[in-house]
């Protein structure tokens, strides 16, 4: 499935020919739920936690769906809401981990790895595939996410641009980055 | 231009983003260029490798109740806040009642009820010095619309 062309979606058409609120928004989160869950489980690597984030991220958008100031860029300000929330969903995981690694052995080093990162959640898996889903579980948040969004989503790099809030320059370096890091996890 | 921009350069004629210009420029780069040209080959590999994966998706069926799973959190929503609200407002009449009942009741002795008092009276002196507090600041941060 590609997201070709998501940035231009016809959110604001939607909401104005809708009855009420809650039907026009049932339009748009059924339009955007497959891209709004497979982004959130690239981004923690867990179906149950993908599934409970990208509804919750859907609800947030809907109690402040006021705030959003041009109502044609629904995708780009939704996937903040979903991203902001899978960082913190990830922060919080990690500082769990980490509290309770420190319980038991003081000093411990602090973990790299994104824990929870299910490898059933890639389709036909084999040894390859498995090594790369555990890479990119590996990679920084930031890092995963360009990965995520360009070889797993399928975005060109001007609707990364627009999802992520930056230009093409700081996408490309930020690839570069990402994949140079991916590489050398995979080279070890 | 150095080695290290078209390494940045490389990622968008890997994934085929550069015009013809670009591209052109790039390749003759390539052509006197052996270390950009191995890295490509490996970014090349990478790349088909990370191509090679894909997602597993649910069923129809979770699909079918996503829509359900969101309307339930609005409902949620409404009832926390009217729940949140009544609890807060059952609480503070029950508690005049109870500091009422507890006032004018002669078998309590005096030393109790202006313990009760102090207590209440230092709560509503700490409630009113952190909310001017935090009205204070909030009004003077200029950061307060930067979104994180």
């Amino acid at each position: 499935m590609k997201l070709n062309g998501i940035c231009q979606d016809n959110t604001a058409a939607l909401w104005d020919s809708q009855a009420g609120p809650k039907e026009a928004f049932e339009l748009i989160v059924k339009r955007h739920m497959k891209d709004a869950y497979l982004i959130a489980l690239g981004l923690v690597g867990n179906r149950e936690d993908a599934l409970e984030l990208s509804q919750e991220a859907f609800y947030r958008a809907y109690k402040h769906y006021d705030t959003l100031q041009s109502k044609g860029k629904f995708f780009p300000w939704f996937y903040q809401i979903l991203r902001n929330l899978c960082f913190s969903h990830l922060r919080k995981k990690r500082v769990r981990r980490a509290s309770s690694l420190d319980d038991t052995q003081f000093g411990g080093p602090e973990p790299q790895e994104a824990d929870c990162f299910e490898p059933d959640a890639i389709a036909e898996r084999n040894e390859a595939k498995d090594r790369i889903w555990k890479a990119m579980s590996r990679l920084d948040d930031k890092h995963r996410e360009v990965i995520l969004l360009r070889h797993f989503r399928n975005m060109s790099y001007d609707e990364m641009a627009k999802v992520l809030f930056c230009n093409r320059g700081t996408v490309t370096s930020r690839l570069f980055y990402a994949r140079q890091q991916l590489k050398e996890i995979l080279d070890k | 231009m150095t080695c290290q921009d078209h390494k940045e350069l490389m990622m968008a004629y890997l994934d085929n983003e550069l015009d013809e210009q670009q591209k052109r420029t790039f390749e003759e780069h390539l052509a006197g260029c052996p270390e950009c040209t191995r890295d490509l080959a490996e970014f090349r590999k990478l790349k088909k490798m990370t191509d090679c994966v894909a997602f597993v998706e649910p069923e129809d069926r979770v699909w079918d109740q996503y829509w359900g799973n969101v309307y339930n959190r609005f409902e949620r929503g409404v009832g926390w806040i009217l729940f949140s609200v009544a609890a807060i407002a059952l609480l503070i009449y029950g508690g005049f009642q109870a500091i009422e009942n507890i006032i004018q009741d002669p078998t309590i002795g005096m030393l109790m009820k202006t313990g009760l008092l102090a207590l209440l009276g230092g709560l509503a002196i700490l409630f009113v010095s952190v909310l001017r507090e935090r009205l204070y600041f909030w009004s003077r941060d200029r950061y307060r619309d930067v979104r994180r």
